[in-house]
């Protein structure tokens, strides 16, 4: 048995003769929640589109619990849920009922569809037509509609797109609690990288289709080396006596000096060298390069 | 044969609270309503025409086949293969549902048995409330003859073959509703296709009935009268009838083809 939810082998797809997804090679293990990050066009809802097999992938190319999806298609989707760009929600219906209709295609108990409104919080909304609800509303019933068979891997395309920093923070708990208490693989895409730091376990960076970083949380942690950033009086001289003493100046603006961290003791010494050479240091303080910068940095290079 | 039933009772779950599933209902309601409404007020002007049985029946019954069968029905079958394909483009819901653990020919065949079966509950009411409104009359005016004849062959036969016979277009309407998403292109077609199609049929035009959309009206024609045969008697599998169901036959298949190699981006 592979220990991948989730395997793409060089995966390439394209509409037409514009790529969009090229030598593509995902490995999400289970029980993991995989941020899937990129940019808005980066081939992120194409990819979760060709794991839900509504895309054709090319033979061999795609495996879903260690099975290829084109020849296990039903096989592979009684165990997927997924939400999928806007929720596709019949507005005609009320919430429940569409939960309801969900049970119906999935052969399951229609009880399910109260205990899923009460888990995304919409048992007052209930009985209201969904073109009713706001956005927010209607992305909690695409979750509850993609959690209602009780699938092993969760396929979420943006769901917190349209919340409210509450409900960022309900989906966002849900998500851990899913991962974590009821074992479950999540793979979740986002174009902020804030988003996904936050629950991810493993992340994938995507951009024009290729995958630029695939690694575990703190991986990526290790890509953004520490620096050291030093406040203080005439940057210029202070800049240059550092350089004569054998210091790289990595950067250097009208008020800090910034060099590479690389131990407190070191820190000290900088410090208490700037001090008996003349100079004023307000502060002094190690700063992780923001994950933030690291992800345009890495994006925009390619 | 599970997914296939299970797609049909959520197709039906689906649109229960929707037009085209109670147009199904109201449109013999309404249209069978009006006509013997005009059987009942203006009885003091059919009355003087003296008809027997039969032909009492034929004129009344006619009233609604007439009008079926030239114009209503197929608009009517028009409607319905857009708008059961329809509720899928609103609502951007075709993703999700070829993501659900079915495989697609259940999908696609459970959507137009569905259509199939909105269209048979249609004309089977047609028939029934023609037939029963035609004793309601009866008893409402007593001096009509409709107690003289027994119209219910000649009703199942004629609305039969009106449902055999739209069955081509239903197939050929489901692909263009299947591909597009829009109202205009496959109204726009069918509106055409239908107007061709009793151009063609009143013009009798030899070939007529290799358009799909002439067969209702094709159907209908009495060609045939026996001597002394029940001129309302008339074969139901004649070859307009195969014509549909060959055209019918066809274009869902090739909608199945269409449906498996959808690409949903």
């Amino acid at each position: 048995m592979s220990n991948f939810a989730i395997e793409t082998v060089g995966l390439n797809f394209n509409f037409g003769n514009q790529t969009i997804v090229k030598d593509l090679s995902l490995q999400v293990p289970k029980g993991s929640i995989y941020g899937f990050l990129g940019p808005n066009g980066a081939g992120k809802t194409t990819t979760i589109k060709i794991l839900l097999n509504l895309l054709q992938s090319p033979p061999d190319q795609v495996f879903l619990f260690g099975k290829e999806i084109n020849r296990n298609r039903i096989a592979t989707l009684k165990r997927v849920g997924a939400l999928v760009e806007q929720p596709a929600i019949y507005g005609h219906l009320t919430g429940k009922e569409n939960l309801i209709n969900r049970c119906i295609l999935l052969g399951i108990k229609k009880s399910k569809a109260d205990e899923m409104l009460a888990l995304v919080g919409l048992k007052e909304a209930a009985n209201k037509k969904s073109t009713k609800y706001s956005l927010g509303m209607k992305q909690r019933l695409g979750i509850a509609l993609a959690l209602v068979s009780d699938p092993e891997l969760l396929l979420l395309d943006e769901p917190t797109n349209g919340l409210d920093p509450n409900g960022i923070i309900e989906v966002r708990n849900l998500m851990i609690d899913l991962a974590t208490n009821h074992n479950k693989t999540i793979l979740v895409s986002s174009h902020l990288l804030a988003e996904i730091e936050r629950t991810a376990t493993h992340v994938g960076i995507i951009n024009k289709g290729q995958l630029l970083f695939q690694g575990t949380i703190d991986e990526l942690h290790l890509l953004s080396k520490p620096m050291l950033e030093i406040d203080v009086d005439k940057t210029g001289e202070a800049a240059a006596f550092l350089r004569q003493s054998g210091y790289e100046i990595t950067d250097q603006t009208a008020k800090k000096i910034i060099i590479p961290f690389v131990s407190t003791k070191v820190s000290g010494t900088v410090n208490t060298l700037l001090i008996q050479n003349g100079f004023t240091v307000s502060s002094l303080y190690q700063q992780r390069k923001d994950l933030e910068n690291l992800f345009l940095d890495i994006t925009k290079n390619n | 044969m599970r997914s296939l039933y299970i797609s049909l009772v959520s197709e039906f779950y689906k649109s229960r609270k929707t037009l085209a599933f109670w147009a199904a209902i109201l449109l013999p309601v309404v249209i069978c309503s009006l006509v013997s409404f005009g059987f009942y007020s203006s009885s003091d002007k059919i009355l003087p025409l003296n008809y027997p049985g039969l032909m009492l029946w034929a004129r009344y019954s006619g009233a609604t086949l007439n009008v079926m069968g030239m114009l209503i029905m197929p608009f009517y079958v028009i409607f319905m293969a857009f708008s059961v394909n329809n509720i899928e483009h609103k609502n951007d819901t075709w993703k999700t549902l070829f993501a659900q653990p079915l495989n697609k020919f259940s999908i696609y065949a459970a959507k137009y048995i569905y259509a199939v079966l909105l269209i048979f509950i249609c004309l089977f009411l047609f028939a029934a409330l023609t037939f029963g409104f035609g004793y309601l009359l009866q008893i409402l005016v007593p001096k009509y003859t409709f107690n003289q004849y027994n119209p219910a062959t000649f009703l199942i036969n004629s609305y039969s073959k009106l449902f055999l016979s739209s069955l081509g277009i239903l197939s050929l309407q489901f692909i263009l509703s299947l591909v597009w998403s829009d109202f205009l292109k496959p109204m726009g077609i069918g509106f055409v296709g239908t107007i061709m199609g009793i151009v063609t049929a009143s013009l009798n035009w030899q070939y007529a009935y290799l358009i799909p959309y002439s067969l209702p009206a094709l159907a209908l024609r009495i060609t045939k009268i026996k001597k002394g045969g029940d001129p309302l008697a008339f074969e139901v599998f004649t070859q307009e009838i195969y014509t549909s169901l060959i055209y019918a036959t066809v274009f869902f298949v090739i909608g199945y083809f269409v449906v498996s190699k959808k690409s949903i981006k």
